[in-house]
């Protein structure tokens, strides 16, 4: 049985694309199957993020509708053979993931893979509602900033009401928030909330947080996802909060201001 | 130090701003997130029932579900004072039945 995670944060451009291509590349890289599915429909990004964007043929609604099979539309990483991608459709119908529908492709997938992490649209619209429908565990991905965090607190209701688990009065779905974009040096000058203020606020579990990084930018870029740079501080962070996920203990990094050495003024690399 | 402030103004810490309204909105918000769904109808259909007796505002009746122990408390505020009578008006007590009631 395979365990789904949902990537999702109400707010839009806080990171859960970039978030759940590094999280399940991150889980593929310690040896667990995993598959990343694109809910955004109409809106296909994961599938650049994740640089497989010339290799779509079909796509979620095609196996919906029964034009493909499931494994003609899963495609396979070609950095690790443990990883797939399923991508979503680009059509205009925004309504078009019925919920059986994704219950049966979910059916499907738990039998092939470890973990099934979901990234969710933005929003609480249906797309939304659906992609943290069925999930297990949910990545709560908040920037530290008034409208995020607020759109995440309506995202952690919503999972804590409207989830299938939610539904059937099972053990809730297990919340884990990830704060991004964190910029330590501006939280000393008081000019950003401090994750200690961010977990108070929210009051769930903190799975990890990830510092702002040039290096995010360089990756989508390039369409790799961000665990495969070894250089990147968020990189780092992110292998770190898989870690912590698979239940290893691992000290914050990156969340106090980085002293720049001589050596890093002169050549600039974040 | 005056001179120093002067120079360097202060500015408020923004971050603490941020955190003390992200608190409040919050608080209020996971009230009526967490409130059952029938009370805004309920609040709607009393302001119509109240309104054909005197003239009030929507923001006059306040609706609370609450806790005292063990028993739930569905408190009713109706606040009437200064109210107009709506004696004899079309709708109102005294004259025809009212079919719709309009807020406003």
């Amino acid at each position: 049985m395979a365990k789904v995670i949902v990537v999702t944060s109400g707010k839009g451009g806080v990171g859960k694309t970039t978030t759940a291509a590094a999280f399940a590349a991150g889980l593929a890289l310690r040896g667990h199957k995993t598959v990343v599915i694109d809910f955004d429909v109409g809106l296909r990004n994961l599938d650049l993020v994740m640089g497989c964007e010339r290799r779509v043929v079909f796509d979620f609604i095609n196996v919906i509708n029964g034009d493909a099979k499931l494994n003609q539309a899963l495609i396979k990483d070609k950095r690790n053979d443990l990883l797939y991608i399923f991508p979503t459709s680009q059509t205009r119908d925004k309504d078009a993931l019925k919920r059986e529908a994704v219950e049966r492709v979910l059916d499907e997938l738990t039998e092939q893979f470890d973990y099934i992490v979901c990234d969710s649209p933005a929003g609480i619209e249906h797309g939304a509602i659906t992609a943290l429908y069925f999930a297990d565990s949910a990545l709560i991905v908040t920037n530290p900033e008034v409208s995020s965090v607020r759109d995440s607190d309506r995202i952690i209701g919503i999972l804590a009401s409207k989830s299938r688990r939610a539904e059937r009065n099972m053990e809730p779905v297990s919340l884990n928030l990830l704060l991004t974009r964190y910029a330590p040096d501006r939280v000393t000058r008081g000019e950003m909330l401090t994750v200690e203020d961010v977990r108070e606020i929210l009051s769930i579990p903190l799975l990890g947080v990830i510092p702002e990084s040039e290096s995010v930018l360089r990756a989508s870029n390039t369409g790799t996802p961000i665990v495969f740079d070894e250089e990147s501080p968020a990189g780092r962070a992110y292998l770190d909060a898989v870690a912590r996920f698979l239940g290893e203990q691992r000290e914050l990094r990156f969340v106090k201001p980085e002293r720049k050495s001589f050596f890093r003024v002169l050549f600039g690399r974040a | 130090m005056r001179l120093f402030n002067l120079i360097f103004p202060q500015r408020r810490n923004s971050a603490a701003v941020a955190k003390e309204r992200l608190q409040i909105i919050l608080s209020h918000e996971r009230a009526s997130r967490d409130a059952p769904d029938f009370l805004p109808i309920l609040q709607r259909e009393l302001l119509a029932v109240v309104g054909r007796f005197v003239e009030i505002r929507d923001d006059m009746i306040r609706i609370n579900l609450g806790k005292q122990g063990d028993t739930s408390l569905l408190e009713i505020n109706v606040e009437i004072d200064g109210a107009k009578l709506n004696f004899g008006r079309p709708g109102g007590f005294g004259g025809r039945r009212a079919t719709s009631f309009e807020p406003g």
